[in-house]
């Protein structure tokens, strides 16, 4: 099972840059093709939702990281553990 | 006699953390379900701006200032105590509500209007991030041990009735007072923004009488709070580590599921089934009153056989049936799969009227209603509206019904066409039978969460480090779910299909609790944990 969650780790830390490059791409593809009146507002969710997926996207990226070094193989039963 | 106390006492607690996080909802909500009078009343006509402002206003409240709020009310209730910090995330909550609704329209102050609501929304979401997370952490302190899931799974029931209050609460004044009156600038809608005061009021006087979470409290006393909650929850590996497993192994899925089950499935309803207003209001309420007991049953069966795998499964059934759901959605709602009833003198009507436009006298709009019965009890309506340019401005005198050809200048190619169905008694509850299966998803994941996500961190920072990830789950991924799936039904659009695949907006919850379903099976234990004073 160990090996799996090792395994998949280098799965999740591919996926999360993936992520960023096609929201970048749909948003230069959508902004650009949006109709003058509404262009600003569409530039506007567009930078919130990069803004905003950005950082989940390197915290994924973290997830995989630690998940193919063997950080959840064991998880803390106690909080002395964290500490 | 000392248990009964105990009882009693965390009655109270669950009661009154409740009531406090049950009003913070419907404060939230409010704002929501009267978006389209706030816009005409706050924001200025044009169109680009308008949409500039209340897209500033919905995105960066759901988004941005929810997790935002979560640090900064997070770290508050680790450094002062739960007690006070939820009390304060509650008065800035009912505050700008109230204020909300002091607010006068464009009309009256201009830019100051939309401004001031974009300010006050800001302040909703900032407060709506601190709640939850100290409501949840405070109850789940007082909670015995081995009953933590059951009385946590209260809270968790407020999200869903706070819904229902704001709903029956605007049903209530727009009823009495008739759409004219309800959406003048001084008219009806502002009364909810008003009441939300007299329940924080209320509210704020029951939170008093509570005392702070013993578990804070012996921490306090012995000098072990944290002196940095922000550095030890997101600095420390050890802690980090686990922020991420809660985020991608529960809170991502159970953020999806939940905003598909409440809210994309009134949207589903309403536009691509074209059901009638107030037939998919009833809908969802019955469906949601029905399942929500259900969020304190898996509350309740949580602490008997573990959180993981009661929110898995929820997860999964999601990902399995949604789509065969909401196809059915579309099957029961087609005309094709309906008998009409050919006897058009007792069931079917065709009705032809013109209406001039107001301003413009050379306009003219050539309305024709159709209604077809069918077997089953069913009505559709379809509304057929066409446009006609007049040679000349119309002459007053004449009666509006005499239009001969040799008037028109212009007559609009393609008409305006809209349905609305009211459906029969044997659809209708099918319909709320399909509801209530993803209300039981809902209950299922979000039920056994908050007990989940105490357990997962220690004490000193577990206000901070369980915030966090829940606003991001919640608000970032699971307040995307309306968005993101219009934008793939977009995707799937051609010349050749122009309406596109209505289903398609479904892969992005399937695809989160998907990827959340098989992190959540191979990363995360299923073991209680029973000591949580540490």
């Amino acid at each position: 099972m160990n090996t799996i969650k090792k395994l998949l780790g280098y799965v999740w830390m591919l996926i999360a840059p993936c992520i960023i490059l096609f929201l970048v791409y749909e948003a230069y593809d959508k902004i650009s093709k949006a109709p003058a009146v509404t262009q600003s507002n569409v530039i506007l969710q567009w930078v919130i939702i990069l803004l905003v997926f950005t950082p989940i996207c390197v915290g994924f990226f973290i997830f995989g990281s630690y998940a193919s070094k063997g950080e959840y193989d064991h998880l803390p039963a106690a909080s002395s553990e964290i500490d | 006699m000392r248990q009964e106390t105990k009882q009693n006492n965390i009655a109270f607690v669950i009661g009154a953390s409740s009531v406090g996080t049950l009003i913070e909802w419907y404060d939230f909500y409010i704002f929501g379900m009267l978006a389209t009078i706030i816009s005409k009343q706050f924001f200025p006509a044009d169109a680009g701006t308008a949409a500039l402002l209340s897209t500033l206003a919905i995105f960066a409240a759901g988004f941005i200032v929810r997790p935002f709020g979560a640090l900064v009310f997070g770290r508050l209730g680790d450094l002062i105590g739960r007690k006070h910090t939820f009390l304060l995330t509650l008065i800035i909550m009912g505050g700008s509500t109230f204020a909300i609704g002091l607010v006068p329209g464009y009309a009256t102050i201009g830019w100051a209007a939309p401004i001031l609501v974009l300010i006050l929304r800001l302040l909703q979401g900032l407060a709506l991030g601190g709640e939850y997370g100290g409501a949840a952490t405070y109850v789940a302190e007082h909670a015995p041990a081995g009953q933590r899931g059951f009385w946590t799974s209260w809270i968790q029931t407020t999200a869903t009735l706070g819904l229902f209050l704001a709903l029956g609460i605007i049903i209530l004044i727009r009823t009495n007072q008739g759409v004219e009156n309800f959406s003048a600038e001084w008219g009806g809608w502002r009364y909810p923004f008003w009441i939300s005061i007299l329940l924080v009021g209320v509210s704020v006087l029951i939170r008093m009488r509570m005392s702070e979470s013993p578990m804070f409290t012996k921490l306090k006393s012995e000098g072990k709070t944290s002196t940095n909650p922000l550095k030890e929850s997101f600095g420390k590996k050890a802690n980090f580590k686990m922020v991420l497993l809660a985020l991608f192994g529960a809170v991502m899925g159970q953020g999806v599921v939940w905003y598909t089950g409440q809210f994309y499935a009134q949207s589903f309803i309403e536009t691509v089934c074209k059901v009638e207003f107030v037939q998919s209001r009833n809908v969802m309420l019955i469906a949601i009153l029905m399942a929500t007991p259900c969020f304190v049953l898996f509350g309740w069966l949580s602490d008997k056989v573990g959180r993981k795998w009661i929110m898995l499964i929820g997860m999964l059934a999601a990902v399995l049936t949604y789509r065969p759901i909401y196809k059915e959605f579309i099957n029961i709602t087609s005309a094709a799969n309906r008998i009409k009833i050919v006897d058009t003198r007792l069931t079917s009507t065709m009705t032809s009227y013109p209406i001039y436009d107001a301003k413009d006298k050379t306009k003219v709009y050539l309305k024709q209603q159709t209604d077809t019965t069918y077997y089953d009890g069913s009505v559709f309506k379809y509304y057929r509206t066409d446009t006609i340019i007049l040679k000349a401005p119309r002459d007053e005198a004449r009666p509006i019904t005499l239009i001969n050809p040799d008037m028109i200048q212009y007559s609009s190619p393609i008409p305006h066409l809209v349905v609305e169905k009211t459906m029969g008694n044997a659809a209708y509850w099918y319909m709320i039978w399909l509801v209530f299966i993803q209300i039981v998803y809902v209950t299922m994941v979000y039920g056994p969460i908050a007990a989940f996500l105490v357990e997962m961190f220690p004490t000193k920072i577990r206000y901070t480090s369980m915030s966090l990830p829940y606003h991001i789950g919640n608000g970032v991924f699971g307040g995307l779910v309306p968005f993101l799936g219009t934008l793939i039904v977009e995707f799937t659009k051609t010349s050749s299909n122009p309406a596109g695949d209505s289903l398609a907006g479904l892969w992005y919850p399937i695809g989160v609790a998907s990827v959340c379903f098989i992190i959540g099976l191979l990363y995360l234990t299923n073991k209680i944990d029973k000591n949580v004073m540490d």
